[in-house]
């Protein structure tokens, strides 16, 4: 036989020395293996962050400009009149902890989208994508990884803040943690579902300027948003329909030990939406991946 | 022959992999015409291919990057499109960028592969330890990855691939960039474990050294097969297997003639 064989015939093979087999799979494709699998990644994700030291201090670093220099300097200006949640007039310092707080949590979130568009032109992405578990948990537990970075940050934050006198209550702390958690899956989800639609590293320069810029100064923040409507009735209507408004307007309520369900509800459902997106743009069948021809670097 | 029949394989049992009549488009451009590949159980099987003739498209395609529009690809008899899970837990996959966590330790590395497929930890030390003692890397196990050489990396990312014990293993020219000592321990490791583990492998390549005469192998040439046979036998009598390989990509493509 000197010609190639036919198109869909296959080769009897010769007997080899060890019997061929399929072996077992030694990992466990039950709710115990889902389980493994989250910690697992959530574990790396843990691990390159603290081999990071640098990119922890820098996340801090940036909102502790903010309040030490920024805010001084408005203190004068830009006073905050009685609203709630605070029950007397507050110093501007006071007023933008939480929207700092959470604007860590922001970047956080554009941080761990990042470096998914970075798994994916080195190719580690498609390892975890090999792992037989649904694409939902991959990136639930991606999501789990970052949120838990951010809420570490947003303390670390915090703690560092404490010495500017913000009057916040001890169970405020306590009462904040959920908050931040929710704030940090809805930023992370749109953090993830963006990852899918970045096709190149180099393009998270527009994702800073056409998301994080917008979404942190059009919101309550910085300012509270009845200033906003003195200048512009639509503006203010932007700021109200920004989710990072009620991200920041729900942490600064639970810091105060208030729970204000607008914004919850807002958070929780946002999260909901783009989580829910991401999982259909990293779908194989469906999503970015198939049309774009795969995680981007496939030359073939 | 219809596609159907490529299911059963010549042994009677069901194949290591199964890629029947797969077809991929990209848009306008077509990446994959009705490609069919069969690695038998056991058997390692070369994919030669020039840069461009589709062969990350079908690796990325059996592993389940995105799914395959037209035919069927199926490992140990599990179709991707309906048990994915049950699929991709048999399959091993040494990707041909490299893929490890340069900032994380060897360890590390192998314990993040084993939880992405539900590998209990302890269960997953003892399974590395006998890894990285059969690439020969035992004492690098606390090391981090960027002091490997990139050899002693790519041994670590076959040791990676075999964590979860798979039945199957898909190399992507795994050999590339490295020098000749470093091929050959590569090459030695994987046919080892075929002979003593019976693991079925599909390597691609265009290094003709990694091919041995009695290995199946199939030429993919601008996203169609244009020859399949052993390696041996590919290609006219006068001909090596590389001018055969050669003079193949060098044709127009067409599909691989039917065996005279």
């Amino acid at each position: 036989m000197s010609t190639p064989v036919g198109t869909s015939a296959t080769i009897a093979s010769p007997t080899s020395p060890v019997a061929p087999r399929e072996t077992a799979h030694l990992g466990r494709l039950d709710a115990v293996g889902y389980l493994i699998c989250l910690g697992g990644i959530v574990r790396r994700e843990l691990l390159r962050f603290f081999n990071q030291k640098e990119r922890f201090f820098s996340a801090l670093v940036r909102p502790l400009v903010w309040l030490f220099i920024f805010a001084a300097g408005f203190r004068n200006t830009l006073g905050v009149s009685i609203e709630p949640p605070y029950q007397t007039y507050v110093l501007y310092e006071v007023y933008v902890v939480p929207g700092l707080a959470v604007m860590i949590q922001l970047f956080n979130g554009m941080q761990s989208s990042l470096s998914m568009v970075y798994d994916r032109e080195v190719g580690s992405m498609k390892v975890l994508l090999t792992s037989p578990y649904p694409r939902w948990l991959l990136l639930l537990a991606k999501l789990i990884a970052g949120v838990t970075v951010s809420v570490v940050q947003a303390y670390a934050f915090l703690a560092i803040a404490w010495f500017w006198d913000l009057d916040i209550p001890a169970v405020g702390y306590l009462a904040a943690l959920p908050a931040f958690i929710a704030a940090g899956l809805m930023l992370g989800s749109i953090g993830l579902l963006l990852s899918s639609m970045v096709k190149q590293l180099e393009n998270f320069a527009s994702v800073m300027n056409f998301v994080i810029f917008p979404m942190f100064f059009a919101s309550s923040a910085l300012y509270p948003l009845w200033r906003i409507r003195e200048s512009s009735e639509t503006l203010y209507w932007i700021c109200e329909c920004n989710p990072f408004t009620h991200a920041v307007q729900l942490v600064r309520f639970a810091l105060y030990g208030q729970f204000e369900p607008v914004s919850c509800a807002v958070v929780l459902g946002v999260t909901f939406a783009f989580f829910t997106l991401a999982v259909v743009a990293y779908d194989p069948g469906r999503g970015i991946m198939a049309r774009r021809g795969g995680p981007a670097g496939d030359p073939s | 022959m219809s596609a159907g029949a490529v299911g059963a394989g010549a042994t009677g049992e069901v194949p290591a992999l199964e890629v029947a009549s797969v077809s991929h488009s990209f848009g306008a451009r077509r990446a994959l015409s009705d490609v069919s590949i069969t690695v038998e159980r056991g058997r390692f099987m070369a994919l030669l291919g020039p840069n461009g003739a589709g062969k990350t498209t079908l690796f990325s395609l059996i592993t389940r990057l995105y799914n395959n529009r037209d035919g069927r690809v199926a490992i140990f008899g599990h179709a991707l499109d309906r048990e994915p899970s049950r699929a991709l837990a048999r399959l091993g996959v040494v990707f041909q960028a490299r893929t490890l966590d340069t900032d994380l330790t060897v360890e590390q590395n192998l314990l993040y592969h084993a939880a992405l497929h539900g590998i209990p930890r302890k269960a997953a030390k003892a399974r590395i330890a006998g890894l990285l003692d059969r690439v020969g890397l035992t004492d690098r196990r606390a090391d981090k990855v960027r002091t490997l050489s990139g050899g002693q990396s790519r041994r670590i990312e076959i040791a990676r691939s075999l964590v979860h014990h798979p039945s199957l293993l898909l190399l992507d020219e795994p050999t590339v960039g490295l020098d000749l000592e470093s091929r050959a321990d590569i090459v030695a490791i994987v046919r080892a474990l075929v002979r003593e583990e019976g693991l079925s492998v599909l390597w691609a390549t265009h290094i003709f050294e990694e091919i041995a005469p009695e290995d199946d192998a199939v030429v993919l040439h601008k996203g169609r097969i244009v020859a399949r046979g052993k390696a041996g036998t590919i290609g006219r009598a006068d001909e090596s297997l590389e001018e055969a390989f050669r003079r193949l990509v060098s044709e127009p493509a067409k599909p691989a003639r039917e065996a005279a």
